[in-house]
């Protein structure tokens, strides 16, 4: 089903969805925040291995909070371990950051993720983003694997000459001429581009090819996501 | 052909050009002339300013001296060039360049999109390209993901899409196999606009120009002052070392 919404109410959806879930700051409520990055999800239809594989670096982030955390915030002591002491605040907040930065990852995923660069770019475009905010968005997804390749054939020729990189001054000004020299390149490169885009008669302006035929479903799932999002921000003003 | 059917679609005269921050004119006093149903190719040694002559026709760098008339106007300003640009096709040495949409068609489109064509036209036209490189398959392909021969075919679509009146094309088979080479070949010999060819393989050039230009000193040498040629010939010493005289 989402795969077949416009761009643009995806994208407003998932800013409006993971802006309440930011807000929130209560465990529970943001219990509610991961229910419906779930069914987010599965209305996405999104392979759940891979979806845990692409929260894994999150995962690192956590576990050094749920290290740290408990051990250094003040308040009641919930368990001893020796000299360590884990404090009920500390294990609540780690919680609270857990369960909402893994549904808004999650809401995003199921909504963002899931369109081509070129969707978002014309979403990003109906909902008036800059031209040069989207472009700039685009090019860089462009141009970032270039950059990298260019990168690794640097780093390669330097290897192949010996240079084995260590914690030594020779090691550090390697890597700033690789920098340096990265800068240079895709300065030119970006030269290069520009010259290109003036040549098939770029005047500064962009457009697009995508379109998306306004339909119910949009406007029932924006609807639905904005009434859910502004209903658990008031909920949880009012009631918690 | 446009702007009152010129015989000469591109004349430099005495065109100089050095490079900003340096003395050395990369173009010293150098006349061109492409004409209608000229198919020039350009063979030289690297750094002899062929890159640059094709950057100075666009406008890309402006000469320290000369006259550039392209389509019987003679350009000075950048405003000069600018409609005229998307008349001259130039296809760049490095495909990455010249691809910086997401998708193949988004790339295809976007020189017709900038000439004022709606959207439908322009998804058209860049079809009809596709098709007609026989690459309409990678429409969807995401453009940093295609193969190298793959980039300088969806290139050489898009600036075929724009309907230039004349092809600059930089080193189109640097760094292609045999396949995509030839492919090449069929689609450049089946053009009936004229176009100016810089490449180091000589059996590429031969097969689409009838006629082969060099550079020496920031100048064009013609076909009556070069004569490039490739020799093959058999001899009696087989394999082992042995001095021509």
């Amino acid at each position: 089903m989402i795969h077949g919404l416009s761009p643009a109410v995806r994208i407003v959806s998932a800013g409006v969805l993971s802006s309440c879930a930011a807000l929130c700051d209560n465990l529970y409520m943001s219990g509610a925040y991961l229910g419906i990055a779930l069914v987010l999800c599965c209305m996405a239809k999104l392979n759940w291995k891979d979806v845990l594989l692409r929260l894994k670096p999150v995962f690192w982030f956590l576990l050094m909070i749920w290290i740290v955390l408990p051990l250094t915030f003040d308040g009641e002591v919930l368990f001893k371990y020796g000299i360590l002491e884990f404090t009920r605040p500390g294990i609540e907040l780690c919680a609270k950051i857990t369960v909402k930065s893994v549904s808004i990852l999650l809401m995003f995923t199921a909504l963002i993720a899931t369109m081509s660069i070129a969707s978002l770019g014309n979403g990003l475009h109906r909902i008036h983003v800059p031209d040069k905010m989207v472009f700039l968005l685009l090019m860089s997804y462009r141009y970032i694997a270039v950059i990298q390749e260019e990168y690794h054939r640097l780093l390669r020729a330097a290897k192949f000459r010996g240079f084995v990189p260590g914690t030594n001054l020779h090691s550090y000004k390697t890597f700033a001429y690789l920098a340096g020299m990265l800068f240079v390149r895709a300065s030119l490169r970006a030269r290069r581009v520009h010259n290109a885009m003036l040549c098939r008669g770029f005047h500064r302006k962009f457009y697009t090819l995508d379109l998306y035929q306004p339909n119910v479903l949009n406007t029932v799932f924006l609807t639905g996501t904005c009434l859910a999002g502004v209903a658990l921000v008031l909920f949880e003003r009012v009631w918690m | 052909m446009t702007v009152n059917d010129p015989i000469n679609v591109i004349r430099l005269e005495d065109i100089c050009y050095a490079y900003p921050g340096t003395d050395t004119n990369v173009l010293n006093h150098l006349d061109l002339e492409i004409n209608k149903g000229h198919r020039i190719g350009m063979m030289a040694p690297n750094g002899s300013g062929k890159t640059t002559l094709l950057h100075v026709i666009m406008g890309l760098c402006r000469p320290d001296s000369g006259t550039i008339t392209i389509f019987g106007k003679v350009l000075k300003e950048e405003k000069d060039f600018v409609p005229v640009r998307s008349k001259i096709g130039l296809l760049f040495q490095d495909s990455d360049d010249q691809l910086f949409c997401p998708t193949v068609l988004d790339d295809v489109a976007f020189g017709p999109l900038n000439l004022g064509f709606s959207r439908e036209d322009a998804i058209d036209i860049a079809r009809m390209t596709l098709e007609r490189l026989g690459i309409e398959a990678f429409e969807r392909h995401i453009t940093h993901r295609l193969s190298g021969g793959q980039k300088r075919l969806v290139a050489m679509a898009a600036v075929l899409a724009m309907g230039p009146d004349v092809l600059l094309l930089d080193e189109p088979t640097a760094g292609l196999d045999n396949k995509v080479q030839k492919k090449l070949i069929h689609i450049l010999n089946r053009l009936d606009i004229p176009y100016f060819v810089i490449s180091h393989e000589f059996d590429f050039v031969s097969s689409v120009t009838d006629r082969i230009y060099s550079m020496e000193n920031g100048r064009i040498l013609k076909d009556d002052e070069i004569h490039i040629h490739r020799h093959e010939h058999v001899h009696k010493h087989g394999r082992h070392p042995h001095i021509h005289k």
